[in-house]
């Protein structure tokens, strides 16, 4: 992986450090985001990414660190550099649509290129462009009100980047529409951001959209950056317990590392009740024999049969079993332990069943506690 | 036991419940499903008494409570059904108790049975130990629980439900969905339940209803709905169904020989699958492919049955899963694999399915 400082990097977050009153809001985050990319702050409400997000945008003022975007210094405190939130060329999209309801669609997404007093001939060709670029180019004399609120959002995702700003920023814009809305426009923003190529830094707490949008995500917890990496490397590999629980479903068991047997690899043992297991695994950072560890395991990775077979496994009951289509998600009581077990539908298990589970070593993780 | 026969409901012109024929047995949870407009909530309507049916007979244990032909229309109040709606209804300014009390003090009932009845019903769905607590201080679930309690305070012989999860978040409506059934089954009371949410009938009930344009389209078990749809209409509508349309060339071994014509100048499929009841060689059939239930491959497999080959148009990565669209020809094909593989669009592949996890349907 690229550093996260490196002088590659378009947008440049140093050692950032935002207080609330005795709060560190924000504790010394430092991140970069290559021109044209789309990373997403990932955390629960008051990690801190909303409010990196704001002092990005110049919203708040920080307290140390600084950002730079594209070579040009946007805050600084330490030497007393602050540029005023409308000199940052930024277009930002809100959870809130933020669209003027008295304006036509075209007259709202016109408005920041006639406060840049660009000629009108250029002014109506982009918007054109930009309405189609959104899928509204039938709408533009539509007023505001007259449009659904996925159609709102789409106007104001033309009006923020009609302008071709340095830098898109967006606090949770999906999160006021519905479930299968939210799911279309995941997509359809993120084809829109990839056509325009505008660097961009997407803020949320919903995993589903970060894994679905994002070239790169940070997740965040009380003010502090837990891991960087893309959506497969944040799913498949997280660094820590706090992470893999965050991030989709997780079976997560207390156990110690037993030994280290190749670079990475290792033998682990679990305890629960008097349910005891060894097993081979991958193991995280700083995971050396006799270190406490916590087992990930995803539901998808857990493979359940009626009969054993060869190889190490854990006998347990189905105590759960929703039929949910394409799949079934069994709850398997191993000592006191539950396992989350995502099975195939074909499967039919019930609650009661014995099954026996097993784990693939090469999807099984050791992680810091 | 909830029975209806041959129902029919017209709006002006429009037959919104069309010979709509169902047998609920006691205890039995069974839900109406399908998209708006189908007819499900006019015919849980005409069970409560606030439609009047057109044609047909609704009957509740041994008692006719509609039929129209006989001149037999019972009013709501007499048939002893409870209801539980979207809004939950509760009343903010009330205890729980009175909440649930409230519907037997209307009815004027002695001190001494609403005490007892309304306790009873407290207890049956968890709540005694909140009894005097205003609603306002209950959360979502136990809400739910107070609109449940309130509809089986009366002792009613079935409820009916009308989505009444839809105004709970994405979360709490997963967690009340078991929930609700664990207390269904507790109570063990007949329930009717419709919804246009395919994830919450399977999870949640014994039998599932499909129903289009006023029509029953299937009856059966989740399983069996989602496995063996009766037609294309049940196949998309429950899950994500890949559909192919082809024609039954002949059988073999209880299978299903098929061809498929995939257009843009590339050969038809030859395939294998199960299924085509009814269906005479030369008859059209639609193929039907879970997503779920296709292999995938990057090199061609040395043995090629029911193999077809197509190009990687999307990928989505979801975490727990890999979504992909092949391009079959004139075909976008869904598919699912784990989430760990590497795919990228443009990317050949090969496609398989098992004969007996493919289904030729008819209809």
């Amino acid at each position: 992986m690229e550093n996260s400082n490196a002088s590659s990097a378009y947008v440049e977050v140093q050692g950032l450090v935002k207080l609330f009153g005795n709060d560190r809001a924000v504790d010394d985050v430092s991140f970069g985001v290559p021109k044209g990319k789309f990373l997403t702050l990932l955390g629960p409400s008051g990690c801190g990414k909303t409010t990196t997000l704001m002092s990005i945008a110049g919203l708040h003022e920080i307290d140390a660190g600084s950002i730079h975007v594209g070579g040009v210094v946007y805050t600084a405190p330490a030497e007393g550099l602050f540029l005023a939130p409308e000199k940052r060329d930024i277009g930002m999209v809100f959870q809130s649509y933020a669209i003027w309801p008295h304006m036509t669609v075209a007259q709202n997404v016109a408005y920041p290129l006639e406060i840049r007093k660009i000629a009108r001939d250029e002014i109506d060709a982009r918007v054109t462009d930009v309405l189609k670029l959104v899928g509204l180019g039938k709408m533009a004399d539509k007023l505001a009100t007259q449009l659904s609120g996925g159609q709102q959002q789409r106007a104001a995702l033309a009006r923020a980047v009609v302008s071709r700003p340095r830098l898109l920023l967006f606090d949770e814009p999906l999160s006021n529409l519905d479930l299968k809305l939210r799911e279309q426009m995941r997509l359809e923003l993120k084809r829109i951001q990839n056509e325009v190529g505008i660097t961009s830094i997407y803020v949320t707490h919903d995993q589903a959209e970060a894994l679905v949008m994002s070239d790169e995500i940070i997740v965040m917890s009380k003010g502090r950056i837990q891991q960087r990496g893309g959506p497969r490397e944040i799913y498949g590999h997280p660094v820590n317990a706090y992470v893999s629980d965050f991030i989709g479903a997780a079976n997560l068991l207390k156990g110690r590392v037993l030994s280290v047997t190749a670079p990475g690899r290792g033998d682990v043992e679990i305890a629960t009740g008097l349910r005891k297991a060894q097993f081979s695994c991958k193991l995280g950072d700083g995971m050396a024999a006799g270190a406490e560890t916590v087992i990930s395991v995803r539901p998808e990775n857990v493979e359940a049969t009626r009969m054993n077979g060869d190889g190490p496994s854990l006998e347990g009951e189905v105590i759960q079993a929703i039929f949910l289509g394409n799949c079934i998600d069994c709850r398997v009581r191993w000592g006191e332990f539950e396992w989350k077990v995502m099975a195939h539908p074909r499967s039919g298990f019930k609650a009661g069943e014995k099954v026996y589970l097993r784990l693939d070593p090469e999807h099984t993780l050791a992680v810091q506690p | 036991m909830v029975q209806l026969d041959h129902l029919e409901k017209n709006f002006g012109a429009e037959l919104a419940v069309n010979d709509v024929s169902l047998a609920v047995k006691e205890g039995e949870f069974v839900t109406l499903l399908g998209p708006s407009g189908c007819g499900k909530t006019t015919t849980l309507r005409c069970i409560a008494g606030l439609e009047r049916p057109d044609g047909g007979e609704i009957r509740i244990d041994d008692d006719t409570v509609a039929a129209p032909k006989r001149g037999i229309y019972l009013n709501p109040e007499d048939r002893n059904i409870g209801m539980v709606f979207q809004s939950y209804a509760v009343w903010p300014h009330m205890t729980v108790f009175d909440n649930v009390a409230y519907g037997l003090r209307v009815r004027r009932a002695s001190t001494d049975v609403i005490k007892e009845r309304t306790t009873k019903a407290l207890e049956l769905v968890g709540l005694p130990h909140l009894a005097d607590r205003y609603a306002t201080k209950l959360s979502g679930g136990q809400r739910q629980r107070v609109a449940l309690a309130r509809a089986i305070v009366y002792e009613p012989r079935v409820i009916l439900f009308d989505e009444p999860l839809s105004n709970l978040d994405a979360k709490l409506r997963e967690q009340m969905r078991v929930e609700l059934v664990r207390l269904q089954k507790e109570v063990g009371i007949t329930s009717i339940y419709v919804t246009h949410d395919q994830s919450e009938a399977l999870v949640m009930s014994d039998r599932v209803v499909v129903m289009n344009n006023g029509v029953i389209q299937q009856i059966g078990d989740p399983q069996t709905i989602y496995a063996h749809p009766a037609n294309t209409f049940v196949a998309n509508f429950i899950g994500v169904a890949n559909l192919m349309q082809g024609v039954l060339l002949g059988r073999s071994g209880g299978l299903c020989d098929i061809e498929i014509a995939l257009g843009e100048g590339r050969a038809p499929l030859r395939l294998q699958a199960a299924g085509g009841d009814g269906a005479k060689n030369g008859d059209k059939i639609t193929l039907s492919l879970r997503p779920e239930d296709i292999d995938i491959k990057f090199e061609k497999p040395s043995s090629g049955a029911n193999m077809f080959e197509g190009e990687v148009t999307e990928t989505v990565y979801l975490g727990n899963v890999l979504e992909c669209r092949v391009k079959v020809g004139r075909y976008e094909i869904g598919i699912q694999v784990d989430h760990y593989e590497q795919i990228a669009p443009r990317q050949k592949v090969f496609l398989s399915f098992q004969p007996e996890h493919g289904l030729c349907l008819t209809q």
